[in-house]
């Protein structure tokens, strides 16, 4: 290995890295608000990217069928609800947006050829149809079980992404697919030439970042969303429904991942099941931060991204295993630091 | 004892534990202005019943506030209604600053736009100069009367028609709980209703104007505080010498007091 090579290396590790780390963010988000650990999380990440490839290569847009079909299953369920509540029929006025929402993305997924559109408008489509999923499979899945005890909510969890990594198969099928880079561009930067894909997935993170940050520290919601992770109760009492921060957070996770998807589409050729790998690397930066620090996640999730770019060049087909038996060491270390605690149930 | 519409009028409320009936048929009323104590040994179903008031809890019964008996008590209603709990555990949001558990303690009028959100944090900061001081510090790091202050201050902010206390004493220096307990008088003389639920009973007394004893999950007497105070049963159970507040004997019969 040379200083050329290290360099290369060392910026394809940033760039995954970065993206292990917006996922390492919304796995912590949405299991301290929920108490669910996201196993779909990566089915964001997947279902954009080959969104995005789909609409550049002049395939109609099939997921949106996916957002339909949820939406309807919910305002069916909304409707049920509010009948039980209240003693009558009414039409709860968010699901049947959502509804409609769904029938507005899968009438334009079906119908307008967005390969000869501006990549501007595949990015905003592609959000459009993505991120409803977040709310959606929310309403549809766990909040009939948002007081189950956190073993049923992972179970519930892994059901979901199996089904979704089926759903995906079926919609977008078995070939992999990789998107076009936002601009050719290579930066010089001292020795290290760097593709302006790479800066421009360092960048959306960093900004992508810098945003929740904003969101959490400054406005009323989003400190009502960091309220609800550190108590429920408290949360509940000054009216912050567990509806509401449930909600808002799996929203906030499918952003995060269908931008995710998004930036690095060009730049890795993502499967209907690449999501499981990718959110699992998010997974082992969320548990270097303890399932609770941010920042330590963040830093964890770039190093999971350097361990796997130089393990893929001195042991290629060893990288996954390299990867999770970083977990070990930072396992361990955490068992010994923290008293021993009982079941949270 | 105003004759007008009690502010919370409460008849025949049970609430069940899976099989067990932890209160039974309880009937509460608090006037506008006043203060209401509910005591009693520990297990008789203090908390539950402020829980299922709040709408935490599933409860069989009316419940009115204002006169309006509201269907089904779920916690987003009852709190719409005016309605604010501060929980034993005080539930506040440790890592968050001071500033911020107030300011979320606000969070339900954040449509309301009669409510000047700076003018509620300044009233709150001039009852309770400490949290003003301690504004920025994590509310994990506060003492445990400080603590209390800011469980008061964040369900003050929204400016509740009744305020519910679940055992605010409890873990309280007895300097802090006198401090805690002129306070409450305090609250009252600006107008707030309370609920107070207290196994300091004689401290309780003292501030109550009507007060109500709840054994097992019943009322087993009540009456005007200062009347309570002189029960005798109420005297050898909860206030006399070695009288031991978690250790109360049962009232077989239900006590008639005279109207009020």
């Amino acid at each position: 290995m040379n200083g050329q090579i290290a360099l290369m290396l060392g910026q394809d590790g940033m760039t995954s890295g970065a993206i292990y780390a917006l996922l390492a963010l919304s796995i912590i988000l949405v299991f301290s608000v929920t108490r669910i650990l996201l196993v779909p999380q990566g089915e964001f990440v997947t279902f954009s990217a080959l969104t995005m490839a789909a609409m550049q290569s002049g395939r109609p847009v099939r997921l949106g069928v996916l957002v339909f079909g949820l939406a309807l299953v919910a305002l069916a369920m909304d409707i049920v609800a509010e009948r039980q509540r209240h003693r009558r029929w009414t039409v709860p006025r968010t699901s049947l947006a959502l509804a409609a929402h769904g029938l507005f993305v899968v009438g334009l997924g079906l119908s307008v050829p967005f390969d000869h559109l501006g990549l501007l408008v595949q990015i905003g489509f592609a959000l459009l149809t993505v991120v409803p999923l977040g709310p959606l499979i929310y309403r549809v899945f766990f909040q009939p079980i948002a007081s189950a005890p956190s073993l049923v909510l992972l179970m519930v969890a892994i059901a979901v992404h199996v089904a979704l990594i089926g759903g995906g198969l079926l919609i977008f099928g078995p070939e992999g697919a990789r998107t076009e880079p936002f601009s050719d561009s290579v930066v010089q930067l001292g020795p290290a030439i760097i593709a302006s894909q790479t800066l421009w997935v360092i960048g959306v993170s960093a900004a992508l970042t810098v945003a929740l940050w904003l969101f959490f520290e400054t406005s009323l919601w989003g400190k009502a969303l960091r309220a609800a992770a550190f108590n429920r109760l408290g949360a509940e009492l000054v009216g912050i429904s567990p509806v509401f921060a449930g909600r808002t957070s799996m929203t906030l996770a499918a952003l995060i991942g269908a931008v995710s998807g998004i930036v690095v589409a060009p730049i890795t050729t993502i499967y209907y099941d690449s999501g499981f790998l990718i959110s699992l690397k998010g997974f082992v930066g969320a548990i270097i931060g303890a399932m609770s620090s941010y920042p330590v996640a963040a830093l964890g999730a770039l190093m999971v991204g350097q361990a796997e770019s130089f393990s893929t060049f001195w042991a290629s087909s060893y990288k996954e295993i390299i990867v999770f038996t970083l977990l070990l060491p930072v396992l361990l270390w955490r068992s010994l630091r923290q008293p021993s605690v009982g079941d949270d149930e | 004892m105003t004759t007008s519409t009690p502010l919370l009028q409460v008849s025949k409320l049970s609430v069940a534990h899976s099989d067990i009936e932890a209160v039974s048929e309880v009937d509460l009323t608090v006037g506008e202005g006043q203060i209401v104590t509910v005591i009693g040994p520990n297990g008789a179903g203090k908390t539950t019943l402020l829980s299922a008031l709040i709408g935490l809890l599933p409860s069989r019964g009316t419940i009115s506030v204002d006169g309006e008996m509201i269907e089904r008590p779920e916690i987003d209603r009852m709190i719409a209604r005016g309605l604010s709990l501060v929980p034993e555990t005080r539930a506040l949001f440790g890592p968050m600053t001071v500033e911020d558990n107030l300011v979320l303690g606000a969070f339900r009028r954040r449509r309301d736009a009669g409510f000047d959100r700076a003018k509620a944090l300044d009233d709150v900061y001039a009852r309770f100069p400490r949290l003003w001081e301690r504004r920025r510090q994590a509310a994990e790091t506060l003492s445990g009367g400080e603590q209390q202050m800011l469980a008061l201050g964040r369900a003050l902010i929204g400016r509740p028609r009744l305020l519910m206390l679940d055992e605010p004493s409890l873990g309280l220096a007895p300097l802090l709980v006198r401090e805690l307990f002129r306070m409450i008088e305090g609250l009252r003389a600006a107008g707030v209703s309370i609920l107070l639920v207290e196994q300091n009973a004689r401290a309780a007394l003292r501030v109550a104007d009507y007060a109500y004893v709840l054994e097992l999950g019943r009322v087993g007497l009540e009456g005007p505080a200062d009347v309570l105070a002189g029960d005798p049963r109420v005297i050898s159970a909860y206030l006399g010498r070695g009288a031991d507040a978690t250790r109360g004997t049962s009232f077989a019969t239900r006590h008639e007091i005279p109207a009020r």
